[in-house]
């Protein structure tokens, strides 16, 4: 029974992974119709943000929660300026296959430059070290990790679902035209929550960073969970995602635990499940 | 000459026997490297590979003696379809010689089969099953650097003498990973331990802390980890993180590369133990080799013992063809030649390749030094212990293979 309490609060911690990741994608696709591929590279570069911070400028991983996914933020507005945005009026399709594109170009060219091993992240001081729970021993770093991603997850629900901003956002895609009527000016505003999509996942890389090593293929590794993950939850759904991410991180650390060998095949099984019997997801709403 | 006739005859004749003649003594070699270019092995095979493959031609001198020799590569992904198809083509199409390199065992064991059947040759340094030269060994394959036998014997011996009687396997979930934990199983029951649980981990798993728990629940002495690659470095670096080390448990890595031990950084694999067959610094040969190698790497990377094994396994090859006096196109006839020759190279010192097509040369248990032990950077390793070649292997008298006769 100790074991089995154990592995839910481990699952727990790779829940909160998979719920920042799919809400940035749940975020991004709800307001922009983009299916955005390049999510996991980003997270990618989110975690590398933070090993360059470490070892060229000497700023910490305090400071690297921020300065990341801003940096990372800034990159995806680029993108989406430069490219996505021509896009807008066509089939997702095409989106898919830019944003993969670009997942492809970017991870390949870090590990032209870094290597497939990866490279070495450390705990911060303040982190380390780990308490006893009497079921299991709780590194104090994934502890923060699980709080920590909770609350920008709920924050960000609360931004888009509660705040004038994010009824601003939720109109300009239900009718872009009506909104910028009003004297709103809708293509930054789906630039900006692009980058704040993007900023989530570079945010989880930065997480990331210390649990994992930093290479080039981590996103790619994890991007097609995350997207299970979504489609699970209902695409475009905040909340959903969220309570997804959790809950699904939950499902596969009991899996690991009763059944380790289909621990990487049980979300998709639960996802073709789902869309056997509720086809736009659990929280998704009939388009 | 008087009949223009007959003299057209013999010119012909002539012409014939010197065409038939530059058959026989055909020096044209190629060589394909194939391995896994942009996955989770890249770093200890890889490119790497294909610049060994290029240093043994030209330490070779074949060219200045009139060979053409060329070195083709590809990227199998790791997935046994995409690397048989690659290697049905080269082998068809291209008219490759030999494969090089051919790193994890799921894709080894595959393309084993092939070059059998296409009467090619495969030189493998990378997969780890000691399969290829048991109940899979074949005429036309020889497996060159290491397997799981081998690193079972050496690491699995050394740390149940050292006390820990008791292993728990966290093992990669394919041909390798059961192959490693097999063999390693018997060594421990055999030096007097136990194994008492294992858990099977997906390849290129990220998160590793449910089966680390389950480690950690088992109370086992030694965590065997049965797996490689981005895997190990993973499940070492969240191991320190859940106390494991620090709560008495020690963690034997079965397979590490250089590159691992480079990636993780000194202060988080610092004490471990394991074998490798080659190390930059173990001799001036090795040291000499290494630092042209790594001039011309990515990142001025220091070789694994993979691309290492590409370059001595090449030498070795040529020599071979020399001494045949031109290149027969015949894999099993070049193979047998090459199990004749003892041999000999800078790396990997004298050796000899025994009849299951085992190569034999020494196995190093090396320890990962302290950060303060250091003196510069890739400097990790203190050689430990070291076991003979024939004493390393899988003896023939255990073997499975049908090519040894009893």
């Amino acid at each position: 029974m100790q074991a089995l309490y154990a592995q839910l609060l481990v699952g727990l911690i790779n829940g909160s992974f998979y719920a920042l990741l799919s809400l940035g994608l749940a975020v991004i696709f709800g307001m922009l119709n983009i299916i955005n591929f390049a999510h996991g590279a980003l997270y990618m570069m989110g975690a590398f943000c933070a090993y360059f911070l470490l070892n060229v400028a000497g700023i910490g991983y305090w400071p690297a929660l921020i300065i990341a996914p801003i940096a990372v933020g800034i990159f995806g507005m680029i993108l989406e300026r430069t490219m996505l945005q021509w896009l807008s009026g066509l089939d997702h399709l095409y989106g898919l296959l830019l944003t993969f594109g670009i997942a492809l170009i970017v991870q390949g060219v870090f590990q032209n430059y870094f290597g497939s091993s990866g490279l070495p992240y450390a705990i911060p001081d303040e982190l380390k070290g780990g308490m006893n729970l009497g079921f299991m021993f709780l590194p104090i770093y994934r502890g923060w990790v699980v709080v920590f991603s909770l609350a920008v997850c709920l924050a960000t629900w609360y931004l888009i679902e509660r705040t004038r901003l994010g009824a601003y956002l939720r109109a300009a895609t239900e009718n872009p035209t009506l909104v910028r009527a009003f004297g709103i000016n809708v293509p930054r505003m789906i630039t900006l929550t692009y980058g704040l999509g993007v900023g989530l996942a570079a945010l989880a890389g930065v997480l990331s960073a210390p649990i994992n090593q930093v290479r080039p293929l981590m996103g790619a590794d994890l991007i097609i969970v995350v997207f299970a993950v979504v489609v699970i939850g209902g695409m475009g759904s905040i909340m959903g995602s969220i309570i997804t991410g959790f809950a699904l991180g939950v499902i596969e650390g009991l899996t690991k635990y009763f059944y380790p060998e289909a621990s990487n095949t049980v979300v998709f099984v639960l996802m073709v499940l789902v869309l056997l019997i509720k086809p736009t997801g659990l929280t998704g709403r009939a388009a | 000459m008087k009949h223009p006739i007959s003299a057209l005859f013999l010119g012909s004749a002539l012409a014939l026997a010197a065409t038939t003649g530059a058959f026989a003594q055909d020096k044209t070699i190629k060589i394909g490297v194939l391995t896994d270019m942009s996955g989770l092995y890249s770093d200890l095979g890889g490119a790497g590979s294909t610049v060994a493959a290029q240093m043994a031609v030209e330490d070779s001198g074949l060219a200045a003696k009139g060979w053409k020799v060329e070195v083709i590569s590809a990227d199998h992904q790791n997935k046994p379809d995409v690397a048989t198809n690659i290697a049905r083509q080269w082998v068809d199409v291209e008219k490759v010689d030999i494969f090089m390199d051919v790193l994890n065992s799921g894709v080894a064991l595959a393309v084993n089969n092939l070059v059998r059947e296409k009467n090619s040759i495969l030189i493998d340094t990378g997969a780890a099953t000691s399969d290829l030269t048991n109940a899979q060994c074949s005429p036309n394959t020889i497996h060159w650097v290491y397997d799981t036998y081998m690193l079972a014997n050496s690491t699995g011996q050394a740390l149940v003498k050292a006390g820990g009687d008791t292993w728990f396997f966290l093992t990669a979930d394919y041909a390798f990973g059961a192959a490693l934990e097999r063999d390693t199983t018997a060594v421990v029951v055999k030096s007097g331990g136990k194994v008492i649980g294992s858990v099977k981990h997906p390849l290129n798993s990220s998160d590793f802390s449910s089966f680390l728990l389950q480690a950690q629940a088992s109370k086992a002495k030694i965590i065997g980890m049965a797996n490689a690659g981005g895997d190990t470095t993973n499940t070492i670096k969240q191991a320190s993180e859940f106390g494991i080390v620090a709560g008495g448990q020690k963690l034997a890595g079965l397979l590490l590369f250089i590159t691992d031990v480079h990636s993780l950084g000194l202060k988080v694999a610092q004490g471990l133990n394991f074998t490798e067959t080659f190390y930059w610094d173990l001799n001036d040969g090795t040291r000499a080799f290494s630092k042209r190698f790594s001039e011309r790497a990515k990142n001025k990377a220091e070789p694994s013992m993979v691309q290492a094994g590409v370059y001595s396994g090449l030498i070795h090859y040529f020599k071979a063809l020399e001494a045949m006096g031109g290149n027969p196109h015949d894999g099993a006839k070049v193979v047998a030649k090459m199990k004749e020759m003892p041999t000999d190279d800078p790396l990997f010192g004298k050796g000899s390749i025994r009849v299951d097509g085992r190569k034999i040369h020494p196995a190093y248990l090396f320890e990962v030094k302290k950060p303060e032990e250091s003196k510069g950077p890739w400097d990790y390793y203190k050689l430990v212990g070291t076991t003979p070649g024939d004493q390393a292997f899988r003896p023939l008298s255990e073997s499975a293979c049908p090519l040894v006769k009893k």
